[in-house]
């Protein structure tokens, strides 16, 4: 079976600057791999390439999925279209049938602990929490095979990190999904991925690559402390995130 | 019935903020008759003298039409100005090309008076209601220009991105993102064109001798019926704030409802 997302050689440069260069990365179905790096090291970059909002400038990008969603740092809703709507606009814009938009989105609203009358609420009348919360609902209500998650929970609290990291985990083992995630919370990655690649911010090359033991979910969160603070022992972690303050 | 509720709520609000503008409406009327106090009813007839050559006018067989015929030229001079420069504004802030080409072009009409597009309008459509439309539609399209071109040029690019990333069409884009952020750059200028639209069409009306109520200006004016000539003032003026608070402004209150959603009880106009 061929993994759904390959990049092969893959080089890009921003005004300039070299942001990385023959990036190879393979990301096999039913897989989340999460990118972790300092800022700079072009994380967001290669998961914008990866979504198809940016042209590499070098390389060969294969992406073999049926429907992708991406998951915004920030949530990105419309602000003149009510909470339903917002979480339908996937659906919509592939031509989906009213009723059907309106049932789907409604009942992922529900699933992500959003309540009936915020539906017909907008954007401004809702928290940052459910903002957050119908970005992720937008993402799943199109029943994704790849989804791209772009620091998706860095701009909330811990317990909604937590709760809404648990419901993408969930999603994830019950659709099957591959995923892509962008971040900088350790943690995170060692809850949500099955792979973690570290990019190093001196060059965009994979400075490490970790295969996560058991499958996300089915770690203790005492296992999921463990392997961080061993990895922050690591020196190889250690270099690349005082590797950003050399540079500046 | 909560959207019920909240209708009833918006309509008593609107109908609420009308005192503030009747209220102003008569600190106006109160300066007019002072200055009729002073002056006299043959350089200024009071409000009241108008109203009763308001209600005169309105007995006349033919006033209907002449309000017909006005509203027509205003009305169909500003539907085309303002799909015109919104559809003109809209390319231009597609693409830099097309921005470089026009401005010039929307510069020289801005820069013409509408004194010289009535002299000539009147040479290439002579004493018809072709004058006062095109004169209405060269002073006004420029303003729907800016306003699409601005709104394009300050769209959400990250909306735009997102909208993208779920494999929306280009029409699906600019139907869901781009025209109504458009919209609110829209609608400052449909309401300031709106309400040119008639003063240009009366000028244009009276200097071409073509009907209207512009043609009936002239006529009062030959006849120094000064009541006349403000009783058909201020009937164009009231057509001019008809058009704005009972088309415009509802209009854009039902389309921009999310903007006010978010604000406290108190701050909601």
């Amino acid at each position: 079976m061929t993994a759904p997302l390959v990049f092969s050689r893959v080089g890009h440069a921003f005004l300039g600057r070299t942001l990385f260069e023959d990036f190879d990365l393979a990301v096999e179905a039913g897989e989340t791999v999460a990118l972790i790096g300092p800022s700079g090291s072009g994380k967001t970059t290669i998961l914008q390439i990866a979504a198809g909002i940016l042209e590499p400038a070098k390389g060969r990008v294969l992406g073999a999925w049926r429907r992708q969603a991406v998951v915004f740092q920030e949530p990105r809703l419309v602000p003149w279209m009510t909470l339903l709507d917002n979480i339908a606009y996937g659906l919509a814009a592939r031509g989906e049938p009213r009723a059907r938009r309106r049932e789907v989105a409604a009942r992922l609203a529900l699933e992500m602990g959003l309540e009936e009358a915020d539906l017909p609420k907008y954007p401004t009348e809702l928290s940052g929490g459910m903002r957050q919360r119908a970005g992720v609902a937008r993402a799943l209500a199109v029943d994704p095979d790849m989804l791209f998650l772009d620091e998706p929970f860095s701009a909330t609290d811990v317990g909604l990190r937590r709760h809404l990291q648990n419901l993408l985990i969930a999603a994830a083992r019950t659709r099957g999904f591959s995923g892509l995630l962008v971040t900088h919370d350790l943690t995170e990655a060692v809850r949500i991925a099955d792979r973690l690649l570290v990019l190093s911010a001196l060059d965009g090359r994979i400075a490490a690559c970790h295969t996560l033991p058991g499958r996300p979910g089915e770690r203790s969160e005492r296992m999921v402390f463990e392997q961080v603070e061993a990895w922050s022992r690591d020196p190889v972690f250690g270099e690349l995130f005082s590797a950003r303050e050399r540079r500046r | 019935m909560q959207a019920t509720l909240a209708g009833l709520g918006w309509t008593g609000r609107y109908l609420w903020a009308g005192w503030a503008g009747l209220a102003g409406i008569f600190c106006l009327l109160a300066a007019w008759q002072a200055g009729h106090e002073i002056y006299g009813s043959f350089i200024l007839p009071s409000p009241a003298e108008t109203a009763a050559a308001i209600a005169d006018l309105s007995r006349r067989p033919d006033f209907g039409t002449i309000l017909r015929q006005t509203a027509g030229r205003a009305l169909a001079g500003f539907a085309i100005a303002a799909a015109l420069g919104t559809a003109t504004g809209l390319v231009a802030g597609y693409s830099f090309a097309a921005m470089r080409l026009m401005k010039p072009v929307v510069t020289v009409m801005l820069g013409v008076p509408p004194i010289g597009w009535i002299v000539l309008a009147l040479i290439w459509f002579g004493s018809t209601g072709g004058t006062a439309v095109m004169t209405v539609v060269i002073a006004s399209a420029p303003l729907s220009f800016a306003g699409a071109l601005e709104g394009v040029a300050k769209r959400d690019r990250q909306l735009d991105v997102m909208a993208q990333s779920f494999g929306a069409s280009l029409a699906y884009r600019l139907r869901t993102i781009t025209l109504p952020h458009v919209l609110s750059y829209l609608f400052p200028a449909w309401t300031t064109t709106a309400g040119s639209a008639w003063k240009v069409t009366v000028m244009a009306e009276l200097l071409s001798n073509s009907g209207g109520i512009g043609g009936e200006l002239a006529t009062a004016r030959a006849l120094f019926d000064i009541p006349q000539v403000t009783a058909w003032l201020a009937i164009t003026v009231a057509l001019a704030l008809a058009t704005d608070y009972g088309l415009l402004h509802l209009a854009r209150e039902a389309m921009e409802r999310w903007r006010s959603a978010g604000l406290p009880w108190g701050v909601k106009r």
